[in-house]
């Protein structure tokens, strides 16, 4: 067991230096950003000037290995464009995707696992056949589309909801459902078949044998044990909300971190670009390692495996 | 489970589960024609973009902005769809769009899928420090979900259809990757390659020659499945600005446009657009979960 973490460890731990390392000079390749900081008529000596201030003037191996003894000290550098560090810009966001994806995850939940319990238990019926055209497109139709859809009903014919901003309940309920839209096909999905494993199970038809109601049989015995696997993905999902919301995000002008990343992106903003795909690789290489250790513990076949 | 694999327990078994029942779904001895259908007629779209769109899609007239559909009230024959917010036709722009999709979709997917599953097979088949590095890459590439990834490359290499198709390739040859070398790995035990070994092949013969011929249905079918996903970055990409570049007609660009138009009610430059993205990634799937249970003959009997 020993042996298997550490190994699971640092193989979390090597992903993570490999995504920085690439993230690094990948960003770099995409051009000067001191073109973009200084005015259009900035002389070669300004752009040179900033450029040393930045720090970009010295060797790339050099800028790496600062950039990555200054990450261990929890410090991601400060923001070319707006001067302040990054990891206070970054934490200033997080709050607003964390809300987003709760609420996704709220919508995804209270619509994935009803109807994938509904699904199974009603096999091959009605609304098993509805629950496999919801998940295919669920699959099909991107979250964007969703976004643009909703507004198109919600904002400007009924005129209900805002369109785009932040600040209020209204503002997060359909952002929300365009980013739990996908996410509430895969828990219905994951729902039905670990329901029909669950169900086929002894102890379900102990139950049964010992003349429970079937409404009892299913509530009591069979979601709750149904449930292990569907809570589980949901986990890692919650951290996946989190970081792949930037279209979302721009259809509904949300200020989360996948904008922060985009702008990013278009200032040639270095720091801000490493900072969140490193926390957001982080969190995802993070919350994987988690699942992964606690089957392990579980299960010994999985550590034993070789 | 293989330690060495890096993918978690639960995903695995999520996975399969799911899967399981999605290809089950919809399995039926029948050749899915609607799908199929939906697809050809996107195809010949593309091809004949040309011959059959009314209009120039990339220029319009400035008298003849935001008309509306044919049938409401407003809107006139010459332009079925009605038009955008630069006086352009968008049933013209849908079907040059088309090209966009189909060419960009199937070539990302061909590009992912050689890369991938020759790096799977010899990660597979090779193991040792090959198979570690490969599966090493795998992982940092996966730390990061593959829409930021596409986004984060696409502003890096500038917007244009083959960068699209570069970044769309490299965003996806994990997945092919992945399961292929699973696969190899237990192709490899099998008698067929063990008597091929004995016979005195060359790894790389046997690579070619055994292993490729029985990875190809899982490759075709991962396709397959791979298009609506593609089909759907490409879009996305384009929608952000990063993807194809303005004035070309990608249906991803055409939504972009509609939101400005959407709160004025426009409703046909988001409608239209999406409805053919919608479609067209309906058709794939279909056809890749009939695809799945064609080729293999274990979910068939579940």
């Amino acid at each position: 067991m020993k042996r298997f973490i550490v190994r699971r460890v640092g193989y979390a731990a090597l992903s993570l230096v490999l995504l920085s390392f690439t993230i690094f000079f990948f960003v770099r390749v995409t051009g000067d950003p001191t073109v973009l900081l200084l005015e259009p008529g900035a002389s070669r000596a300004d752009m040179e000037a900033l450029r040393q201030q930045l720090g970009l003037d010295r060797p790339l191996l050099v800028q790496y290995w600062t950039f990555l003894s200054q990450i261990v000290r929890g410090d991601f550098g400060q923001s070319f464009y707006y001067r302040t560090p990054v990891l206070e810009l970054y934490f200033s966001r997080l709050p607003n995707s964390l809300a987003l994806a709760v609420v996704a995850m709220t919508f995804s939940l209270v619509i994935g696992i009803p109807s994938g319990i509904v699904a199974a238990v009603r096999l091959n019926g009605w609304w098993d056949s509805a629950g496999k055209i919801f998940a295919l497109l669920g699959l099909s139709v991107p979250s964007f589309l969703v976004g643009l859809l909703l507004i198109l009903f919600f904002s400007v014919y009924l005129g209900w909801l805002p369109s785009s901003g932040s600040g209020t309940v209204w503002h997060v309920l359909m952002p929300a459902f365009a980013l739990g839209w996908y996410f509430a096909a895969a828990h219905m999905r994951l729902t039905r078949s670990s329901m029909l494993e669950v169900l086929g199970s002894e102890y379900v038809k102990l139950a049964r044998l010992k003349g429970l109601p079937e409404a009892l049989v299913i509530a009591k015995h069979a979601f709750k044990n149904a449930l292990i696997p569907v809570l589980t993905l949901a986990g890692i999902n919650l951290v996946l909300m989190v970081n792949v919301a930037v279209i979302v995000e721009t259809v509904f002008a949300w200020p989360g971190v996948g904008r922060l990343l985009f702008e990013g992106i278009t200032f040639r903003d270095f720091p801000v670009v490493q900072a969140t795909v490193v926390i957001g690789g982080a969190m995802i290489v993070v919350a994987n390692l988690l699942v992964d250790l606690l089957y392990a513990v579980i299960d010994p076949r999985i550590r034993y495996g070789r | 489970m293989d330690a060495s694999a890096p993918s978690p327990a639960h995903t695995s078994r999520a996975l399969s589960l799911t899967l399981a029942w999605r290809f089950a779904a919809f399995q039926t001895a029948r050749l899915p024609l609607v799908p199929i259908a939906i697809i050809a007629l996107f195809a010949l779209a593309a091809i004949f973009a040309d011959v059959i769109a009314p209009h120039d899609a990339q220029v319009g007239s400035l008298s003849a902005r935001f008309r509306p559909p044919a049938w409401v009230q407003g809107g006139s024959a010459e332009f079925l769809f009605g038009t955008d917010h630069l006086g352009r036709d968008v049933l013209s722009r849908l079907i040059f769009g088309a090209r966009v999709s189909m060419v960009v979709g199937f070539t990302a997917v061909i590009v992912a899928g050689v890369l991938g599953t020759a790096l799977g097979i010899l990660s597979g088949y090779l193991g040792g420090w090959v198979d570690q590095v490969i599966m090493r890459v795998t992982d940092a590439w996966l730390a990061l979900p593959a829409l930021t990834f596409a986004v984060f490359l696409a502003a890096v290499v500038g917007p244009s259809e083959m960068n699209i198709v570069i970044i769309l390739a490299a965003a996806y040859w994990t997945r092919y990757a992945r399961v292929i070398r699973g696969e190899v790995l237990s192709l490899k035990e099998r008698d067929f390659v063990r008597l091929s070994i004995v016979a005195g092949c060359s790894k790389w013969t046997i690579m070619r020659k055994q292993i490729l011929p029985n990875v190809v249905n899982s490759a075709v079918v991962l396709a397959t499945l791979m298009l609506g996903v593609v089909i759907v970055t490409e879009a996305s990409l384009s929608f952000l600005g990063v993807g194809v570049p303005p004035p070309k007609p990608a249906w991803g660009l055409m939504l972009a446009d509609g939101k400005k138009g959407l709160m004025a009610g426009y409703w046909w430059l988001t409608v239209f657009p999406g409805a053919c993205i919608m479609l067209l990634v309906l058709a794939a799937n279909l056809i890749g979960d009939w695809l799945r249970v064609k080729f293999d003959p274990q979910l068939r009997q579940l």
